[in-house]
C-alpha cells in the first residue's frame, strides 16, 4: 500500500503547489511510483507547474462523480514514466468534491502507487479538511514570515483533529519545509530563523528550500524544479526533503545562496 | 560585527517571534471556546438587565500579554438612572 501525503499550510502563495511538483519529482527519480493529485477545485495549477495543462482531458471531480474512470483522468509525466498527475477541476463547485467519493479515489490510488502526494488549496475549508482527511504524513509548508507561521499553527491543529488517523487515536505525522528561506536576511536579524519557526510550531522539520529565481524559471517553463535544474540550490533541497520523506537520515543543512557583493566586503557570516 | 550595523534599523526578526508566541499562546488556549468573547457578552448582558446600554457609550478594549488577558468594558450610565437606582 502507498503513502498518502498531504502538502498544506492554511495561506495561500507559500509554494504548496511548487512543493508538491518537486517532492513528487524527486521521488519519482528514485524509481517509484508517485501521483500528485490537485485538491484545488476551480483554481487548479498543479497542472501548470508539472508542464501538463495542455494535456487535461479528466479530472478528479469526473473520477468522483463516476463520469471517468481513475487511469483516463491520470496523466503520466512525459520526462519521468513513474510520475502521473491528478488534476482538479476548473469549472465545477467545490461542492462535487464529497468525503466518500475522495475515500474511493485515494484508496484506489494508494493500492497502485508508492506515494499519493495530496496538493492541498489555501484555506480551512472543506477542500483543505479533504485534501488532509486521508493522509498518512503531512507536510506543512511554512514560509518566514508572521502570517504564514501563523496559519500553519492553525493548519497542525487542524491536522490533529480532523484527519482520519486523528479521529482513530493514532498521531499523525507532520513535518515542517521552510521555503523561500533567505539566510543572509535571518542572518542579519531580518527574518525569522530556522530555530524561530521550529520553536513556535514545534513539529520536525523536513528541509529548508532557499529563496530562488530558479523556483520560478522551473514554473515559467512548466517543470518541478527538481526536473528543470537538478542542480540548483532549491532542487538540491527538495531532493533531501524527498530522501527524509523516505526514511533516510539526511543531515538538514541551512542552503546559503550566493552572498551579494555588500556582504563580501563587509564579511557578514552566513549560516 | 561591522561598524555599520550601528547605523541599520532595528532588528524585526526578534520582534516577530515574540508577537507570534504571544499570539499563538492565546490561540492555542482559545481554539475551541474564547472565554474573554464569552465574558465580555454575559458581563455585558448582566448591566443591561438593570441600565439601558447605549452601544456608542460602551467601550471594549482587550488587551493580550504573554501571561494575561486584560478584558477593559467601560460603560456610562447616565445620571438620572443612576439617581433612580439609588
Amino acid at each position: 500500500m502507498g503513502k498518502v501525503i498531504v502538502v498544506t499550510s492554511g495561506k495561500g502563495g507559500v509554494g504548496k503547489t511548487t512543493s508538491t511538483a518537486a517532492l513528487g519529482a524527486a521521488l519519482a527519480q528514485r524509481n517509484e511510483r508517485v501521483v500528485v493529485v490537485d485538491f484545488d477545485v476551480g483554481l487548479r495549477n498543479l497542472d501548470l507547474v508539472m508542464g501538463a495543462e495542455r494535456r487535461v482531458v479528466y479530472d478528479l471531480i469526473n473520477v468522483i462523480q463516476g463520469e471517468a474512470k481513475l487511469s483516463q483522468a491520470l496523466i503520466r509525466d512525459k520526462r519521468l514514466e513513474t510520475l502521473f498527475l491528478l488534476p482538479a477541476s476548473q469549472t465545477r463547485d467545490k461542492d462535487n468534491l464529497t468525503p466518500e467519493g475522495v475515500e474511493r479515489v485515494i484508496n484506489e490510488l494508494k493500492r497502485v502507487f508508492d506515494w499519493v502526494i495530496c496538493d492541498s488549496p489555501a484555506g480551512i475549508e472543506s477542500g483543505a479538511t479533504l485534501a488532509m482527511r486521508h493522509a498518512d504524513v503531512a507536510v506543512v509548508v511554512t514560509n518566514p514570515e508572521v502570517s504564514s507561521v501563523r496559519d500553519s499553527d492553525r493548519i497542525i491543529g487542524l491536522l490533529d483533529a480532523k484527519t482520519l488517523k486523528a479521529e482513530r487515536g493514532e498521531r499523525m505525522e507532520k513535518h515542517l519545509l521552510l521555503t523561500r528561506y533567505d539566510s543572509n536576511r535571518a542572518e542579519r536579524g531580518d527574518m525569522l530563523k530556522v530555530d524561530d519557526v521550529l520553536e513556535i510550531l514545534s513539529i520536525p522539520l523536513l528541509g529548508i528550500i532557499p529563496e530562488s529565481m530558479d523556483v520560478l524559471r522551473a514554473s515559467n517553463i512548466g517543470s518541478p524544479v527538481t526536473l528543470a535544474d537538478a542542480r540548483c540550490a532549491p532542487a538540491m533541497a527538495y531532493f533531501d526533503a524527498a530522501r527524509r520523506l523516505a526514511g533516510e537520515s539526511v543531515p538538514i543543512t541551512v542552503p546559503n545562496e550566493k552572498r551579494g557583493i555588500f556582504d563580501k566586503i563587509f564579511g557578514r557570516k552566513a549560516a | 560585527m561591522s561598524i555599520l550595523n550601528l547605523f541599520r534599523k532595528q532588528r524585526s526578526a526578534p520582534m516577530a517571534r515574540e508577537r507570534l508566541q504571544v499570539l499563538l499562546a492565546h490561540e492555542r488556549a482559545s481554539s475551541n471556546s474564547d472565554l474573554v468573547a464569552v465574558l465580555r457578552e454575559e458581563i455585558l448582558a448582566v448591566i443591561a438587565k438593570h441600565v439601558e446600554i447605549d452601544s456608542d457609550k460602551v467601550h471594549i478594549k482587550i488587551d493580550r500579554d504573554e501571561n494575561v488577558s486584560i478584558l477593559e468594558i467601560d460603560v456610562e450610565i447616565p445620571v438620572a438612572v443612576a439617581a433612580e437606582a439609588a
